[in-house]
């Protein structure tokens, strides 16, 4: 290996170890707040399943465009979503990144090409593809990624995006995030077989199942998965097994559901996405020093946040009405 | 007699239609789970088996549409959605199926289905997790739509519901499931199309649906220390609803206000208003008010939460205004 190529490397490693380490704190905190009862909204959490996010944005560019659902608050940061602005959302205050209407499951962040997260399952998969029609009608290079779990494969709107997709050769990549659970539904009690992956073949959209706890193997993936969308070639689906380690909603640990998912958890969490990263970057000789440093600027950059929320006025009374109808003319 | 909390009627018609009918099946999202169901369905699986309570994956187009195909086939299916929000991504098999069948086939197929959707809504979830939508469905022929607001009515309701022979969307709220009330223990029904009185009054005539009915005698009693002697009838019925009734009442007391917790444009309420004033402008003492929620999706922050839905204050302003204090 070159030194170019190593650099390289190492670069990509602290920038997804940095992301999954930032959102893994940013839940971990918000778990607190929520049970402390500072933040109300519903919040699904996205810890265990970190290195997807991270993984995935790593390979996409500013303009690139990401979709998402009820559990996302990982995919807004990862895309680069200002940490203050969501926080401040979770507190439903008017400096939020949508301005208190939105709370944990309506995130954007347009300037960074989250377009919107909202989670009625499944509804931004077909939008993914839309906004991949209109990178391809404009010609402008950007991929349209599109974030969803297990369940969201049993709706309709999944198979007929997926068809749609591979149809048009869109450049939109289906990254479907298999924690194996619904709400409190395993995945074999919603399904015959274990085949997700196997949905893409089927429709004729290239597909693979892959360790969604590893963050590299995410990053690649959707590396040759952008190539393939930017050169015209549509469509990729990317299974990613991983494991939510909280409960569906809220910060519970999720232990009563079951002894197999306590089972399952013990497992999974010896699988620690963001551990795996930190391990990575030592074993390469990375110092520890610096890595502390890193994590301490999150902490930091975590509690200014809070702090910001805290100090945010809420919302105002007569702003009720607004934004029922956009001002301006549409688009982001 | 007995009482009951209004979640437990409404496991308690679900037990007794399961019992004594073997045609009724239950399908749907989280069926085994309060998180999705309070304790509404609570046990019913294990109860009944997973045959017959099928707590089933995210697809609601396709269980509705199976619910709407089994009862076509002679079934007697309940097809439950969570949250009513959930159930708009099932709107062919409600609307241009099981609504259109029996016309379309001159009477000789039916729909003896009960799609059932839960409205939960508040605690900071949003737009999405919010919307009352009954009027979209009381706007279509062929389907009718019940909106229970206390224990005795959601068990009788859903009992006339199976009953009934044609598609009924059964709309009940999770702000009500701690209502407490008598409920009678054997199998009875409520006549689909009847409202009730809940209290006389000569004044002014309240009509509520839903939750807004536990708002509404709230306000009557506050009404009643102002000196307003006010009617409280409790919709329950949306499609059809009880003409009678209400003419009767706005009759005697020559002034209406309607509350219902969803949008003001062509709601309920707009319905309810163009009748009598069609039917009875000659009665009419004062304009008639609608007490609804405001043109907007539901905002997540709880300031914006507060502004938004309304209460008994807001009813208690809108009758002392028909009634010109
Ligand atoms: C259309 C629709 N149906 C049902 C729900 C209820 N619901 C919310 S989250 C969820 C679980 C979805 O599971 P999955 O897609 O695997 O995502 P995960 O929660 O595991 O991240 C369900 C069923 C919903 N929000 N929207
Ligand atoms: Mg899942």
């Amino acid at each position: 290996m070159g030194s170019e190529q190593t650099e390289g490397a190492r670069q990509l490693l602290l920038q997804t170890y940095r992301s999954m380490r930032r959102i893994r704190r940013f839940e971990e905190r918000t778990a607190d707040l929520i049970e402390a009862g500072e933040i109300k909204t519903p919040c699904h959490l996205y810890i265990g399943q970190e290195a997807i996010a991270a993984g995935v944005c790593a390979a996409l560019g500013r303009d690139d465009y990401i979709w998402g659902g009820h559990r996302s608050h990982g995919h807004y940061l990862a895309k680069g979503g200002g940490l203050a602005a969501m926080m401040a959302e979770l507190y439903g205050k008017a400096t939020g990144c949508s301005g208190g209407r939105g709370g944990s499951m309506h995130l954007v962040a347009p300037e960074v090409g989250l377009l919107g997260t909202v989670p009625l399952v499944a509804a931004t998969i077909p939008l993914a593809v839309g906004a991949a029609l209109a990178s391809k009608l404009r010609n402008d290079g950007r991929v349209s990624v599109s974030f969803f779990g297990d369940g969201a494969t049993e709706e309709g709107h999944f198979h007929e995006s997926l068809n749609l997709a591979a149809l048009y050769r869109l450049p939109v990549i289906f990254v479907c995030e298999n924690n194996f659970y619904s709400s409190h539904l395993h995945l074999l009690e919603r399904r015959a077989e274990d085949n997700i992956v196997e949905s893409g073949r089927a429709h004729g959209v290239p597909a693979a199942r892959l360790d969604g706890n590893d963050a590299l193997a995410v990053h690649q993936a959707t590396a040759e998965a952008v190539a393939r969308a930017r050169r015209g070639d549509g469509p990729t689906l990317l299974e990613c097994r991983t494991y939510r380690w909280r409960g569906h909603v809220g910060p519970a640990w999720d232990m009563d559901v079951g002894v197999r998912r306590k089972d399952e958890l013990k497992e999974w969490q010896s699988r620690d996405p963001v551990a795996q990263g930190r391990q990575r970057l030592l074993d390469g000789g990375y110092p520890e020093a610096e890595l502390e440093q890193t994590d301490r600027g999150i902490e930091e950059e975590i509690e200014q946040a809070v702090e910001f929320a805290r100090t945010s006025p809420y919302p105002d009374e007569a702003s009720l009405l607004d934004f029922v109808y956009a001002s301006g003319t549409g688009g982001p | 007699m007995r009482t009951l909390t209004y979640a437990q009627a409404i496991r308690e018609a679900h037990a007794l239609l399961l019992e004594n009918d073997p045609r009724v099946f239950l399908i749907g999202q989280g069926l085994r789970s309060p998180w999705y169901a309070g304790g509404s369905l609570e046990g019913l699986d294990s109860e009944f088996g997973p045959e017959r309570v099928m707590d089933s994956p995210v697809s609601e187009n396709a269980t509705t549409g199976a619910a709407v195909g089994a009862a076509i086939a002679g079934m007697r299916p309940i097809v439950f959605h969570p949250r009513m929000d959930f159930m708009l991504l099932a709107l062919d098999p409600i609307i241009n199926q099981a609504a259109n069948w029996s016309y379309m086939f001159a009477g000789q197929v039916s729909v003896p289905l009960v799609i059932r959707a839960v409205v939960n809504r508040g605690g900071e979830q949003g737009a999405q997790h919010a919307q009352a939508m009954q009027a979209l469905f009381m706007h279509l022929p062929g389907l009718k739509v019940v909106m229970p607001s206390t224990p005795h009515d959601a068990k009788g309701l859903l009992i006339a519901a199976v009953a009934d022979g044609n598609p009924v969307l059964y709309i009940d709220d999770r702000w009500l499931y701690d209502e407490v009330g008598p409920v009678a223990e054997e199998m009875y029904t409520v006549p689909i199309g009847t409202a009730a009185v809940r209290k006389e009054g000569a004044d002014v005539t309240i009509v509520a649906t839903s939750y807004m009915a536990v708002e509404a005698m709230k306000a009557v009693a506050v009404l009643a220390e102002r000196g307003i002697d006010a009617e409280m009838i409790d919709l329950r019925s949306i499609k059809p609803w009880d003409h009678e009734l209400i003419f009767d009442s706005v009759r005697k007391t020559g002034r209406l206000v309607i509350s219902d917790a969803a949008w003001k444009t062509a709601g309920v309420a707009a319905e309810i208003a163009a009748s009598v004033s069609t039917e009875l402008f000659d009665a009419l003492k004062a304009p008639i008010q609608r007490v609804t929620l405001p043109d907007a999706p539901a905002p997540v922050s709880a300031a914006l939460e507060r502004a938004y839905y309304i209460t008994a204050g807001d009813i208690v302003t809108a009758a002392e205004r028909a009634v010109g204090v």
